[in-house]
């Protein structure tokens, strides 16, 4: 009686060893940037309804967390708003890891304030006083009398590494700028939205998807020279508005099987659509 | 026969026993392993009085002054909120509430102990932020004040139940001979009960203070984590909890900032033994 039960037992382990095996060829993990999260669930959706045997799941955390997983093996493929940095690569060589990067889209950043605040225009040393602390008041850029209220993202988002090393330190390796101590860190891009949508001082960044009418995105120029641009899909993609970053997918090696087969979804003519309907801007092709 | 199984759960029992104060030495041997190596290249007195905390620069700064500053500005508005409402209440609860109410009562403040603090944090956003701007004429509601008020009600529970219990548990004879003598309820109350279970008080109040430092969710959701150091209780601050929280997932794994984090486990570790440890030695006083 017990031996039989223990054969059942067994019989029941070793079956459902085998449908984990199966389902394991046809799952993958995607994990990163909160920037690309709707991104990637509408393509994984999208891709679903052509191949339902194939289950693609995907979860946000920041680029950080994506690649970090990626190197500890815990994801198929990482979505990151940055590029992979030397150390992450060091460290994912020493797990037998080796990140292949795959350039998926283009988004611009957006600044945004109130829609009650009457500036409208900022050239980037503007940008880069206010968020290194430096102008603290509307009043010095022409606005309101009102302390100047910084909104970043924490320091696991790739849009808080991407603005600090592009508008802050201005693409200069050596700049030691830093986000002013007092700016705000908060914990993802709706956040910001809520924030400056609530206050007329405030000032934020974030995806070009995220603006909505209840702020106001801010026109960005080069320098006091040129033209004052607004972060536009038309604008992105001639390379004219001057805050604009790729989005990376990063695999480990190059991509085989179904990683593939996704990836190049994600870069087809369709998959480049559903960028477009989310808010990001096509690479060019 | 009999024998050997007593034995067997006897020493069963001991080993679950036992399991808790090993899993807290496990857990402490690896936060000290982890967190000791941050000193390597940052020395413990810039560690912990350092006023920059910028660890993803390079070369990183790592100075924790406005995180700990941060948790005990919060935790500080918390008390001065929770201390008195939490002891009033309880005192209501024990000594005048009729039979009925005091049922109520008592399952209000369970209640309030069963809500998540991510609710609390997400109510709090939306509610409470918008409101201490606009009182204060501020130029965000995202500050320490609006994370020591929602605290408070995390802490208002665990004081109240705890608070509750040491006087309930002061012997009935007092109050009768207090009143015998001619004193009023209040005067009853003020000098004889409370005196009798100010231990326990202590011990209540302790232990909800425990709770507030090392509370995250609600922090990070509405004190606005500028890591800066505090000038008044109507500024954003950073708290240990949050920076944890907001930054482990990017920390590369052993990078000097990951090390760091794990540091400020220590610190947050040290804090809320040594509140456990005094809430625990004003309990044992009481017997």
């Amino acid at each position: 009686m017990i031996i039989k039960k223990l054969y059942l037992i067994l019989t029941i382990l070793l079956a459902s060893t085998s449908v984990f095996a199966a389902s394991g060829k046809n799952f993958i993990q995607i994990k990163g940037s909160d920037t690309m999260v709707n991104l990637g669930q509408a393509w994984a959706e999208s891709y679903m309804e052509t191949t339902p045997q194939d289950f693609i799941s995907v979860t946000g955390g920041g680029s950080g967390t994506g690649l970090s997983a990626l190197i500890s093996g815990t994801c198929d493929i990482a979505m990151s708003s940055r590029n992979i940095k030397t150390k992450e690569i060091e460290i994912a060589g020493k797990k037998g890891i080796k990140p292949f990067e795959v350039k998926a889209a283009l988004d611009g950043l957006a600044v945004v304030v109130n829609p009650k605040n009457p500036i409208d225009k900022l050239t980037m040393n503007q940008l880069a006083g206010i968020f290194t602390g430096k102008i603290t008041n509307w009043k010095q850029l022409g606005g309101n009398d009102g302390q100047i209220v910084i909104l970043s993202r924490e320091v696991n988002s790739g849009t808080h590494v991407y603005f600090k090393e592009h508008v802050l330190r201005k693409n200069n390796p050596a700049s030691t700028e830093e986000f002013a101590a007092s700016a705000l860190m908060l914990s993802s891009s709706q956040a910001i939205a809520d924030e400056v949508a609530g206050n007329v001082d405030a000032i934020g960044y974030y995806g070009m998807g995220y603006i909505s009418d209840k702020q106001k995105a801010v026109s960005i120029a080069k320098d006091p020279n040129s033209e004052f641009v607004a972060p536009t899909l038309d604008n992105v993609v001639s390379g004219k508005y001057p805050i604009s970053r790729p989005l990376f997918l990063y695999t480990n090696s190059e991509p085989a099987g179904l990683v593939k087969k996704f990836i190049d979804f994600a870069l087809s003519k369709q998959g480049q659509d559903i960028v477009i309907k989310t808010d990001f801007v096509p690479v060019s092709k | 026969m009999r024998k050997i199984k007593e034995f067997f759960i006897e020493k069963l029992i001991l080993i679950c026993g036992l399991a808790s104060i090993f899993f807290v030495l496990l857990i402490f041997l690896f936060l000290l392993k982890e967190g000791f190596a941050v000193f390597k290249t940052v020395s413990p007195a810039k560690f912990l009085f350092g006023s920059k905390w910028y660890p993803i620069s390079e070369p990183a700064q790592l100075g924790i002054l406005p995180l700990i500053l941060g948790s005990l500005l919060v935790t500080l508005g918390a008390a001065v909120i929770s201390i008195p409402i939490g002891v009033a209440s309880a005192i209501f609860i024990a000594e005048v509430a009729p039979a009925k109410l005091k049922e109520i009562l008592k399952a209000g403040t369970e209640l309030l102990a069963a809500i998540p603090s991510v609710v609390l944090g997400f109510i709090g956003m939306v509610t409470l932020v918008p409101w201490v701007k606009n009182i204060f004429h501020l130029p965000t509601g995202l500050t320490a004040l609006s994370g020591s008020i929602m605290l408070a009600f995390m802490a208002m529970p665990t004081i109240v139940s705890i608070a509750e219990d040491a006087l309930y548990s002061v012997p009935k004879s007092y109050k009768e001979g207090a009143l015998a003598l001619g004193a009023t309820q209040w005067q009853a109350i003020w000098r004889v009960i409370l005196p009798a279970a100010s231990s326990g008080i202590l011990a209540a109040v302790m232990l909800g203070l425990g709770r507030v430092i090392g509370e995250t969710m609600a922090v990070m959701m509405i004190t606005g984590n500028a890591a800066v150091l505090p000038h008044s209780i109507l500024q954003p601050v950073r708290t240990l909890t949050a920076t944890i929280a907001a930054e482990m997932g990017e920390a590369v794994v052993g990078s000097e900032h990951y090390f760091a984090l794990f540091a400020i486990g220590i610190v947050l570790f040290i804090i809320s033994f040594g509140i456990n440890v005094t809430a625990d030695i004003f309990l044992h006083r009481r017997k």
